[in-house]
């Protein structure tokens, strides 16, 4: 079979496009995160650590014998308190969004095995629960709940962010502090909120891995999808439309790359098809984020009364 | 409007022993202020004499360290811009507050409604904005991004971002530093119609014209004191000038001199890139040793084209630039710099100064391989900072020393230590965008007498300015700016104030009547 009629074949089946939908749905919301906490003019790093304790406390609530939807709301909870942590370094205190959001990762990181293996010390085979099932739809619409609130999600951050007086707050306030300040906002207030609600968000990819695509918490589960989100946002020029649109090519090229290397039967090494989706993103930021316009105050720590 | 107990309209604002100490310096000493209902007050001092710090204290940017504000009867809680506005007071900031990347609409209504509205009302915002920007005479476009509009129309919006929310005491900080002589005319129309309204204003300024055609008070701030308050009308130019500074200032008139030979020959220069029309259209210009030639002009006629080409940023797209007498080819800053050219950029936060480095640091920035300054690709930080102690000691640059960040100088200051890069090595061209603005009198009168120290010295000077009081004071020759297009050098004498602005409209046709030899193919304008 020519390489053309094998895409081809791939890309009518409706088991593909469903696999898309599934793999995008952690991008789409840690994409969603990022970009809120950016539009305030905060840089978050932390994504991936959050993700992880996302992942670990929704599963582990679950676990626990809550039901999933209260595991869902503890994953963004928790999301929420390490994105204060990250705020009340970065926004009262003004320091480094870089060095304080690759600290969070590794907190959020660890906190989660620590706090897996503290309640599972002899777990060799990870247990598992019962995970949200896919919904009786035909062929691609069978996702699950949760993909279906990532998608609303989507409208919901970008309603918020152009069309309510928050939102317009929090752009004004990742454009320019002090003009938001001489509008009468508490620049701190709402740099902090915007933080944690995006990383609320991040918290919800998370458990989206141990609650939907997967029934288990492991180590390294995230897997550098949080970095994967950061450039996403710069892909999206921060823009939530444009942030799923990028979740949705990201995921079409990752599960793409799944079925060419079982198509290709070991001809070709697997790494080559692992490398393709990080290629391919690399060149659509080439191509797209050259002319982004940023947030004029990402990662610019503001304080009142200085020159 | 008149109130029973103090017999005049009602005092709408009391500042009260107001002080703010900045480390050391103290900023702001024990000031006590107060405004009326439909008032004009202006603020005036020296650079650095704490004009903006004490409007800051007022709209509660900073906290004052010691005393109190009343607005309307009511005391205004210390630090709280969201408690200025909503006593009813407006701020229109020196430097301007507005996001760039958001609409005018957006720039004006954030903040107005409560955060928790599901729903922004714009097209109520809409209508409030064009209602008030209708009865003021401000024209403004609600939904063009800020980024795109010009310094005049965002003026605009920052005095209706203040009136959307009904303010009642308007302060507005150098309003005019950066508008063009037509826009500052529309500001003080606007602002009749508003003091009309009862509004009370306070306003800063170094334009002494402006001081005596739109205020009805004047104080005088020195070094953080208020050393006076005066109605204006009491009070004349000199005495005012000799309040802010401490002694009086004479401006220096330029000696008659014969100019020298050619240092700057533009011969038919065209800048086009990509632009409908192109930003300089055949210009021909000489700049002679001994000689200052003033380009006036509305900004955004080709002015900045000028200073960017005889700076080395960009090259001409047809004719040629010869520096004392030899043709530059591939101009680039570093180049021109050699070849003796030294300039003050228009904007000096922008393309003058870093404002995080040091003064010695900003000093050396366009020499910093000199061998004098660096040996085997070393700085020599010794030799850096005396030659900075030297600058500061000589242009009388008030800071803390060579160590200094530049961006706590004051703009003054900032400009004397540019002034001093410039001077500080005999070049034979200097290219002045704009060198006195933002300035006090004091410090342009200083500006203006070194730039002539300079041409008696034997350089030439190219000075782009808005202001035709510092061109027709400076310059021995003018030249008006038009659509990127100049006109012939017209002799300082022979045009006066009304001709250069006809000309700045584009009324070339008087040409005739100044220059009668003039040949008739130059005499219009594009
Ligand atoms: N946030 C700050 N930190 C340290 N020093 C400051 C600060 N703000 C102002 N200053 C200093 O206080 C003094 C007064 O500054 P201010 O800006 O009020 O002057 P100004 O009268 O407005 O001058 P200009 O005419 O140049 O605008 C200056 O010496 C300035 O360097
Ligand atoms: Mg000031």
């Amino acid at each position: 079979m020519d390489f053309l009629s094998i895409i081809l074949d791939i890309l009518l089946s409706a088991a593909f496009w469903t696999a898309v939908l599934r793999i995008a749905t952690p991008y789409v919301l840690g994409t969603l995160g990022e970009l809120v906490c950016e539009r305030a003019g905060v840089l978050n790093l932390g994504i991936e650590g959050i993700m992880t304790l996302g992942a670990m406390a929704g599963w582990m609530a679950v676990y626990q014998g809550a039901d999933l939807w209260t595991g869902v709301l503890v994953a963004a909870a928790c999301g929420a308190l390490l994105g204060l942590l990250h705020a009340a370094l970065t926004v009262p205190l003004g320091l480094s969004q870089h060095v304080t959001g690759i600290g969070v990762t590794l907190l959020g990181t660890s906190l989660s095995y620590f706090v897996y293996r503290l309640v599972l010390p002899q777990a060799s085979t990870p247990p598992t629960i019962v995970p949200f099932q896919p919904l009786d739809l035909p062929g691609a619409f069978a996702q699950t709940p949760l993909t279906y609130l990532a998608l609303a999600l989507v409208g919901v951050v970008a309603y918020a962010l152009y069309r309510t007086p928050v939102g317009l707050a929090v752009r004004m306030v990742g454009e320019h502090p002090a003009a938001a300040e001489a509008q009468g906002l508490n620049v701190t207030a709402i740099r902090i909120g915007a933080v944690m609600a995006g990383s609320a968000l991040m918290g919800l990819a998370g458990a989206f891995l141990t609650l939907s695509a997967f029934n288990a918490f492991f180590f390294n589960m995230v897997n550098g999808r949080g970095w994967i989100c950061i450039a996403l946002v710069v892909f999206a020029s921060w823009r939530p439309g444009k942030a799923l649109l990028g979740a949705l090519l990201f995921a079409l090229f990752d599960a793409l790359q799944l079925r060419l290397q079982q198509a290709s039967g070991g001809v070709l090494p697997y790494q080559l098809f692992l490398m393709m989706p990080y290629l391919l993103s690399i060149l659509a930021l080439v191509l797209v984020a050259r002319r982004a316009s940023y947030p004029r105050a990402l990662m610019i720590p503001y304080r009142k009364g200085e020159r | 409007m008149s109130s029973p107990t103090t017999g005049g309209p009602e005092v709408v604002l009391r500042l009260a022993g107001i002080s703010k100490r900045f480390g050391p310096l103290l900023a702001n000493d024990a000031i006590s202020l107060t405004l009326r209902a439909g008032e004009v007050l202006a603020l005036l001092g020296e650079n650095g004499a704490g004009k903006t710090t004490l409007m800051n204290i007022l709209f509660g940017h900073y906290v004052a360290d010691e005393g109190t504000i009343e607005a309307f009867g009511r005391p205004l809680p210390p630090g709280s811009p969201r408690a200025a506005l909503a006593a009813g007071i407006g701020m229109v900031h020196q430097h301007f507050t507005l996001a760039d990347n958001l609409s005018v609409l957006d720039n004006i209504a954030v903040g107005t409604e409560s955060l928790w509205r599901l729903r922004s009302d714009r097209g109520g915002a809409r209508r409030r904005l064009l209602d008030l920007s209708q009865r003021f005479g401000l024209a403004v476009r609600p939904d063009a991004l800020v980024g795109d509009l010009s310094v005049g129309e965002r003026q605009r919006v920052e005095i209706l971002k203040a009136l959307y929310r009904d303010a009642r005491i308007l302060i507005l900080d150098e309003p005019t530093a950066v508008l063009t002589p037509q826009e500052s005319a529309g500001l003080f129309d606007t602002l009749r119609r508003l003091t009309a309204d009862g509004l009370a204003v306070v306003f800063i300024s170094h334009k002494m014209n402006e001081v005596f055609a739109a205020s009805d008070t004047v104080a005088v701030l020195r070094a953080g004191r208020l050393v006076a308050t005066h109605p204006t009308a009491s009070t004349d130019r000199a005495k005012l000038a000799e309040l802010m500074v401490g002694r009086s200032v004479k401006p220096p008139a330029p000696a008659p001199l014969s100019p020298g030979e050619p240092v700057l020959e533009l011969a038919g220069v065209t800048v086009a890139s990509g632009h409908a029309r192109p930003l300089l259209d055949a210009v021909d210009l000489t700049v002679r040793r001994h000689q200052v030639i003033g380009v006036a002009g509305v900004s955004g006629n080709g002015q900045s084209a000028l200073a960017e080409l005889v700076s080395g940023l960009i090259r001409p797209d047809a004719g040629q630039v010869s520096l004392k007498g030899s043709v530059v080819h591939h101009a680039d800053p570093a180049d021109m710099v050699r070849r003796g050219v030294a300039r003050i950029p228009e904007d000096r936060h922008s393309a003058g100064l870093v404002g995080a480095m040091a003064v010695w640091e900003n000093l050396i920035a366009e020499r910093y391989r000199d061998p004098a300054f660096s040996r085997f690709g070393v700085l020599r930080r010794d030799a850096a900072r005396a030659h900075a102690r030297r600058v500061i000691e000589e242009f009388d640059v008030r800071c803390p020393g060579p160590d200094a960040r530049t961006q706590l100088l004051s703009g003054g200051n900032m400009q004397k230590l540019i002034l001093g890069r410039t001077l500080a090595y005999g070049p034979d061209l200097i290219l002045a965008s704009q060198p006195t603005r933002g300035l006090d009198i004091g410090a342009v009168s200083y500006v203006h007498s070194r730039l002539l120290d300079a041409r008696a010295a034997g350089a030439g000077v190219l000075l782009i300015s808005e202001d035709l009081d510092e061109i027709l004071a400076l310059a021995d020759c003018v030249t008006v700016a038009y659509h990127g297009r100049l006109t012939p050098l017209l002799p300082h004498d022979r045009v006066s104030v009304s001709q250069l602005g006809l000309l700045m409209a584009g009324h070339w046709d008087i040409l005739r009547d100044i220059l009668p030899e003039t040949p008739r193919e130059n005499g219009n304008a594009a």
